[in-house]
């Protein structure tokens, strides 16, 4: 097969210098497809994409187009560009949560035979499942993503284990005058739904069934409301938080008034270019949970690749989605960019020792963790959710509860108004 | 028409009926050809505009969701019930009307000061006029992202002045900072609008009038706004249809957080990020509508015209 494409490839390019002087401009119609890979912004992606490219030896040539920064434009841009069967786009970087919904809506082509063997192989469970859909692989896990709980060892000696703990410490830390703040993410967006979703599955609660399709929200879902809104209303929270989203957390943090921050490992390097004084006074440990004994488990993020239903090149766009979330660009990517890898192996490898020295807490968060609900409606979800969940120190639980099972129903049936 | 009325006075009565007649040829072939020049136009105004309008008003009565495409349905008026008894829609619509009315009133307000001081600057009046317009000259999504920084505290300026808190967490608060910022950026097109009303108004009558005793403020609401009638009432139809489609200044600033979505933040919530079509469609329809009154209030109760037509009319 390869034997046949390289000889027709040296027909072709003597057809071509035959040619040439002819056609002057013939475009590169026929000659090696360009696959266009659209992906968020990722500081070293190009030099991934590059390898992949000179990899390929010729048989297909991926451009990198960068999305938008904000998740919500990059899905906005993908599906109003497939709402129009534009096939443009071959290969999609897909937030976890969007995998479901872009199956449904059959913009994205299943994995079968080889290439679903190639992307499972040795992947970590909780991203394989993210990228599933009705029992069927629909996309191949790039990079998972956690948050750790990272705090001041000067003020805090033992790390907590539980939120009832950390919320303790911290008025007792408030009490004495020094820095106390817990510092998170609850704005109402997903980040929100987020720390939610952390404390449900680590509660052991559920919010829709296990096909996706009912609006269950039991007891201990309604308990970890009960939780949420607790820990808003005590006191601990910095003054902004209902209107502070990932990055606004970390700034709070390095500036110092934080005692604990619950974010995700891009602080880490932050934290040392942009807060010198505070770098060696600052360690990490798992995520908080909601009872002793029980350790959490929190919710994982990260990107999946898929296949345009659209695409005109799809052999080729899954050829080259493996070769961009291969092992070898897995480790590259998360050395250079910080982004976790989805395959176990290369936990083990010393070469991310030094970018991450907290490897060993987000390979135990990403294998305990906790996929966010898996539902072509979680976008409807979401937004229902964060609209609800905020202002989070004024849940009331029961009632709201009551509430959040008929519009999540409404939600999952697309049938509601989104707020 | 004017014009060439004016030419045929002088001539003699016959001449006139026989330039009478040529005329009423003349107009029928200019009539005609006015009609052809104005086709393409209106062919093109007829495919942007009524089609999507038509398309939107059909999508608004099918149940129709990008992510379950086997479910698409027709369902009648559902989605018009569905939106109409919505709390969230009659929050944003209620929001709605507050940042127009609010805006549109502080606007007028303002505007109209600023149009009298770049009207009467002596000194480098050239300069008041550039620099009175830079807000509006600034993209909106910009300048609400240098309002969000201001108001967001540890970052911001204005945070710090106004206590502790941060504005932008509160329902107030927020309102007040969305409607501070969209009457920043538009009252200098407020005042641009209402600049051309001032200088309709006729320098002898003001003279007339204080002759006659009349304070400056008599001379304010007696003569000028009067005369500035159909110029406030353009300005303030336009700034209304605006203001009720605002969306920008929400989305940089609040994106719709503690119950201060509009209607725009609405309905692009539900049609480009849940991609409902059927509902957000319903929602779009709705918004057309509405603006569609507050024009018909304007023009047929309030006899708002394109500035000087009805006075060129008449005359």
């Amino acid at each position: 097969m390869v034997e046949r494409w390289r000889r027709r490839r040296l027909a072709a390019l003597a057809t071509a210098a035959l040619l040439a002087p002819l056609a002057g401009c013939g475009g590169d119609d026929g000659g090696v497809p360009v696959i266009n890979v659209y992906y968020a912004p990722e500081q070293n992606f190009q030099k991934v994409v590059d390898d992949c490219n000179q990899q390929a030896q010729g048989r297909y040539r991926i451009a990198y187009q960068v999305l938008p920064r904000g998740a919500d434009d990059q899905r906005v841009q993908m599906v109003r560009r497939l709402a129009a069967e534009d096939d443009g786009m071959d290969v999609l970087g897909l937030d976890v949560t969007w995998t479901p919904e872009f199956a449904s809506a059959e913009w994205i082509r299943e994995w079968t035979g080889e290439h679903k063997e190639e992307a499972s192989r040795g992947t970590l469970e909780q991203p394989l499942r993210s990228a599933s859909f009705e029992g069927r692989l629909y996309a191949a896990p790039k990079n998972t993503n956690t948050q750790l709980l990272w705090y001041r060892t000067d003020l805090v000696p033992e790390p907590p284990k539980t939120w009832d703990e950390m919320i303790k410490m911290s008025l007792d830390l408030k009490a004495q005058g020094k820095p106390y703040e817990i510092d998170t993410m609850g704005a109402q967006y997903e980040g929100l739904v987020v720390l939610y979703n952390n404390m449900v599955a680590s509660n052991g609660g559920r919010i829709l069934d296990d096909e996706g399709t009912e609006a269950v929200f039991d007891q201990k879902a309604v308990d970890a409301l009960a939780t949420l809104q607790r820990f808003a209303s005590a006191g601990v929270t910095n003054p902004s938080f209902t209107n502070t989203q990932e990055d606004g957390a970390r700034l709070q943090f390095q500036s110092g008034s934080g005692a604990f921050q619950l974010n995700y490992p891009f602080v880490w390097p932050a934290l040392q270019e942009g807060a010198p004084d505070l770098k060696d006074k600052v360690k990490w440990a798992r995520y908080p949970g909601m009872s002793d004994g029980s350790p959490s488990k929190v919710t994982i993020g990260g990107y999946n690749l898929a296949v345009s239903a659209y695409s005109k090149h799809p052999d080729e766009a899954f050829e080259a989605a493996l070769c961009l979330r291969s092992p070898e660009h897995q480790l590259f990517s998360a050395i250079n960019d910080g982004v976790p890898p989805t395959i176990e192996s290369l936990y083990a490898d010393p070469a991310m020792d030094e970018a991450y020295p907290f490897k060993a807490d987000i390979l135990a968060q990403v294998k305990e963790g906790a996929n966010r609900p898996l539902t072509p409606a979680y976008q409807n979800l979401s937004t229902v959710l964060a609209a609800t969940l905020s202002p989070p120190a004024a849940i009331e639980p029961e009632r709201d509860a009551e509430a959040l099972r008929a519009s999540i129903q409404d939600a999952l049936e697309s049938k509601g108004v989104l707020p | 028409m004017t014009a060439t009325e004016a030419a045929a006075k002088p001539a003699t009565r016959s001449a006139a009926r026989r330039a009478r007649a040529r005329l009423s040829e003349g107009k029928k072939a200019e009539r005609r050809l006015g009609w052809l020049l104005c086709a393409p136009a209106a062919i093109v105004m007829l495919a942007v505009t009524a089609y999507p309008i038509a398309y939107s008003v059909w999508l608004s009565f099918q149940r129709f969701d990008l992510k379950f495409p086997d479910e698409r349905e027709f369902v009648g008026l559902a989605n018009y019930a569905t939106v109409l008894t919505n709390g969230y829609w009659w929050t944003a619509f209620g929001v709605t009307m507050l940042i127009t009315v609010v805006t549109v009133a502080v606007e007028l307000v303002l505007g109209m000061g600023l149009a009298w001081v770049m009207f009467r600057t002596v000194v480098g009046r050239g300069l008041v006029r550039t620099a009175a317009l830079i807000p509006y000259g600034i993209v909106t999504v910009v300048a609400a992202f240098s309002w969000k920084y201001a108001w967001t505290p540890d970052t911001g300026y204005l945070a710090s002045v106004v206590g502790d808190g941060a504005p932008l967490t509160e329902r107030a608060s927020s309102l007040a900072i969305i409607m501070l910022a969209e009457i920043w950026k538009t009252t200098p097109f407020m005042a641009l609008l209402l600049m051309a009303g001032l200088a309709l108004v006729p320098e002898d009558l003001l003279k007339a009038a204080s002759m006659d005793g009349a304070t400056g403020w008599q001379r304010f609401t007696r003569v000028i706004l009067p005369v500035m009638k159909p110029a406030i009432l353009v300005a303030l139809l336009f700034r209304t249809l605006d203001a009720f489609r605002v969306f920008d200044n929400i989305y940089v600033l609040t994106a719709g957080a503690n119950n201060t979505s509009s209607v725009s933040m609405l309905t692009y919530n539900n049609l480009m990020r849940g991609l409902n079509l059927g509902i957000g469609s319903t929602m779009s329809v709705l918004i057309f509508l509405a603006v569609a009154i507050i024009a018909f209030v304007f023009v047929k109760l309030f006899g708002t015209a394109a500035p000087g037509s009805s006075e060129e009319g008449k005359r």
